[in-house]
């Protein structure tokens, strides 16, 4: 018999702590995926972020440090241009990337950074419990906004894809899914892309997945896929946002 | 041999799999317990099965391998 479908080498033994049907675990995969299949597992760190994905480090067979919250972008340069044989990436929440840890991104697109960011956006702080996130859509039930967000009274929704393609530092800026197996399989691509980018030296790539939080959203996990699909995505569209190596 | 392994230990029963299999031929085992708490997903029909991989592709837990 052939195999079809195993873990990948990368990831290790230890079962993941998430709640039942966080897509973390998917995404998690897909790192693993892409670094095997570039063969660079000796040479990777990961920097993980505070937020769910804090104990990230346990989960891959690879080197990987901790960021203090929102910090991983200024972590990851400094692992970088100490050795650039090297490839860094950051994995962060939207609650570490989008909030207190936007300064640190910003700035790590704006100067080109040879680094990998996999932003994971569920719309919601979720480790400390389901507030509201710079992510989080308009009229969306969370535990600080409990009659749902009021654009008026908390602003809007950050669209960190949108955002970082005005500036000219970043080659390539795409946003995913993975609420189903077709998107599954783009983010896979998707996530390749961004580290093979890093490989060849281009710059700075930052993937965003849309995710999901059953526990925070509560909903159960296939209803909180399909929640992704029908409110996030019409808000957040899915593709390419920049790809230098596109632009002739 | 099996074409479709589940760890039931440490699946969480999240159901994402069942959702994700075109033949519909993964459940949940509703009289099992594993050392989690979780009702684990169990093939109910593995000769339908068509090795697709679709159940492992959304597993969050990467408990499940597929063989053809």
């Amino acid at each position: 018999m052939k195999t079809v479908f195993e873990k990948p080498k990368s990831l290790s033994n230890v079962p993941l702590h998430y709640c039942p049907g966080c897509t973390h675990g998917i995404v998690h995969r897909l790192v693993a995926e892409a670094v095997d299949e570039l063969g660079i597992e000796g040479k990777t760190i990961g920097v993980a972020p505070v937020g769910c994905a804090v104990l990230i480090y346990e989960y891959y067979n690879f080197d990987m440090a901790q960021a203090a919250h929102g910090r991983a972008p200024a972590v990851a340069t400094g692992i970088k241009r100490a050795d650039p044989n090297n490839i860094v990436f950051t994995y962060q929440g939207d609650g570490d990337l989008a909030s207190i840890g936007m300064a640190e991104t910003v700035h790590a697109a704006a100067r080109g950074e040879n680094i990998t960011i996999i932003f994971i956006n569920n719309t919601i702080y979720g480790m400390t419990g389901g507030q509201m996130a710079p992510t989080s859509l308009p009229g969306q039930v969370t535990q600080t906004s409990p009659y749902g967000r009021n654009p008026s009274l908390c602003g809007y929704p950050i669209k960190v894809c949108e955002m970082l393609a005005t500036l000219d530092g970043p080659e390539y800026l795409e946003r995913v899914s993975v609420h189903n197996v077709k998107f599954v399989r783009s983010a896979k691509k998707a996530i390749k892309k961004a580290f093979e980018n890093q490989v060849n030296n281009k710059g700075f790539s930052l993937i965003e997945v849309l995710s999901t939080c059953t526990t925070n959203w509560g909903l159960a996990p296939t209803a909180a896929l399909k929640w992704l699909e029908e409110k996030m995505l019409p808000y957040y569209p899915v593709g390419v946002y920049k790809d230098r190596s596109k632009v002739q | 041999m099996s074409k479709v392994i589940i760890q039931t230990d440490l699946c969480k029963g999240c159901g994402l799999c069942i959702e994700a299999c075109p033949k519909k031929i993964i459940g949940i085992a509703k009289h099992a317990i594993n050392a989690k708490g979780h009702h684990p997903a169990v093939v109910l029909d593995e000769e339908l099965c068509i090795s697709c991989a679709f159940c492992a592709t959304m597993c969050p837990d990467c408990v499940i391998s597929v063989q053809k």
